[in-house]
């Protein structure tokens, strides 16, 4: 192993930490949960008062406001360029969906400075959106439930004929409602057209058991690891607030799958839902960590610290198994932030912390 | 996969405290739950089980025995740590 690497200044993005919170802290803590990890910590982040600017135990070296997605590439570019020279980004792992179109367009650039991601391709990253599903489960051999691309409104009223009320009515990004009749189903539509846009995803409503997986692939159709988890608490908002880690091999089986159909590079969380029979459907494919990655460190498999490994061009090999049976309770607690801190990250895009300043 | 290869992935404590670590869920069991979930473990089939609780708990009706066996064997099922088509 060439320790050198475990030298490296790793860059996080997506700080927030609401009670719909961003993977950032859960990946920053992550890493700063490996033992051999030596490096520093830097956090990119969009508003100044993500929590995470001002979590201590984090020991970021750094945090660093970063144009939001809207402002396009150059914008980034620059920014991350600018943190590049003041403090060596040799990692970034990003793990907010929204960045993906840029950094995706960005990574030759960024790699030329010295920057590595291990993320998916462009190609990779279109194939799990939620418009094109079917496909991949076609191509994936994983069962998706059925499901149709819905442009205008006036396709609804028949749509019953070819998938039965109740179904679920589902946003391009974001949102899924389940409706029982016409009435709820318009306005479902026009809720995900008004919040998301078209197109609108009309799916066949299966009931059953929800489990997550965090996993990692390699990019060359192999599984670096996988952690499967049910939510044992859920919020109003409908986030997991707590989940434990569980053993269905099946559920490892269908990551399998999917990681050999699409050689998919980097982490992603696959949503798969369990009927009591049991089938086992694909429901969605997030392009990046979940914010209960922190689990899968806990429960022994450190997947954020392979991610960085593996961005770094080091070979992780086979990670260790994680314990089935290890569970996560989230927390909301109230942090003590500085004025001085606050006024650093406000006026200057930046909170850069030294060891004068961990007194 | 066999009842007694299923029941061996379940986590039971000397409490009577279970996890299913393929379902993730959660129970508990009072001292007779886990004395049968113990003997299904070591494979015993139901008249196998009957006859354990007979000699264990000091009671003749084997009848009685069967059909409370039954009835937590549907509870296994119904919270899905044995298949619907499990028998015992």
């Amino acid at each position: 192993m060439n320790m050198s690497n475990h030298d490296l200044h790793i860059a996080v993005t997506g700080l927030n930490a609401t009670d719909n919170p961003g993977p950032g802290v859960s990946v920053l803590r992550s890493l700063r949960l490996a033992p051999d990890f030596t490096g520093e910590l830097l956090g990119l982040t969009y508003d100044t008062l993500d929590p995470g600017i001002y979590n201590r135990e984090l020991d970021l070296a750094g945090s660093f406001l970063i144009p939001y997605p809207s402002e396009g590439a150059d914008a980034l570019l620059a920014r991350l360029r600018y943190i590049h020279e003041r403090f060596r980004i040799d990692v970034l792992i990003p793990t907010l969906d929204s960045e993906f179109p840029s950094l995706m367009a960005l990574q030759g650039d960024l790699e030329r400075m010295g920057i590595r991601m291990f993320i998916p391709d462009k190609a990779q990253f279109d194939l799990r959106s939620k418009s094109r599903l079917l496909d991949l489960g076609r191509k994936a051999d994983i069962d998706v439930p059925k499901g149709k691309i819905v442009m205008e409104a006036s396709e609804i009223y028949r749509i019953h004929e070819e998938i039965p009320y109740p179904f679920m009515v589902k946003g391009v990004f974001y949102g899924a409602s389940v409706v029982h009749t016409l009435d709820e189903a318009l306005a479902a539509f026009h809720h995900m057209v008004a919040s998301w846009g078209v197109p609108v995803i009309i799916q066949k409503f299966h009931a059953g058991e929800e489990y997550d997986v965090v996993a990692v692939g390699d990019g060359g159709g192999g599984l670096v690891g996988a952690v499967p988890m049910k939510k044992t608490f859920i919020t109003d908002k409908g986030k997991g607030w707590a989940g434990v880690a569980v053993r269905d091999h099946e559920l490892l089986a269908v990551t399998e799958r999917f990681m050999a159909a699409t050689r998919w590079r980097g982490p992603c969380e696959i949503e798969i839902l369990k009927t009591s029979e049991p089938r086992y459907y694909l429901i969605e494919v997030n392009p990046r960590f979940p914010a209960w990655t922190y689990l899968s460190a806990g429960a022994g498999q450190n997947l954020p610290w392979a991610t960085a490994r593996l961005a770094a061009g080091e070979d992780v090999g086979v990670l260790p198994d994680y314990r089935p049976g290890t569970m996560f309770v989230r927390i909301s607690i109230d942090q003590i932030a500085t004025m001085d801190d606050f006024q650093a990250i406000a006026t200057t895009g930046e909170l850069v912390r030294n060891q004068e300043d961990e007194s | 996969m066999n009842i007694s290869q299923r029941l061996k992935d379940v986590a039971i404590s000397d409490s009577g405290f279970l996890f299913d670590p393929v379902t993730g869920l959660t129970f508990s069991v009072n001292p007779t739950g886990r004395f049968i979930l113990e003997r299904l473990r070591d494979g015993l089939a139901a008249d196998g089980v009957v006859d354990a609780l007979k000699d264990a708990f000091d009671v003749n009706d084997r009848d009685d025995l069967t059909r409370d066996l039954k009835e937590f064997v549907r509870l296994l099922r119904e919270q899905g740590i044995l298949s619907r088509d499990a028998e015992v």
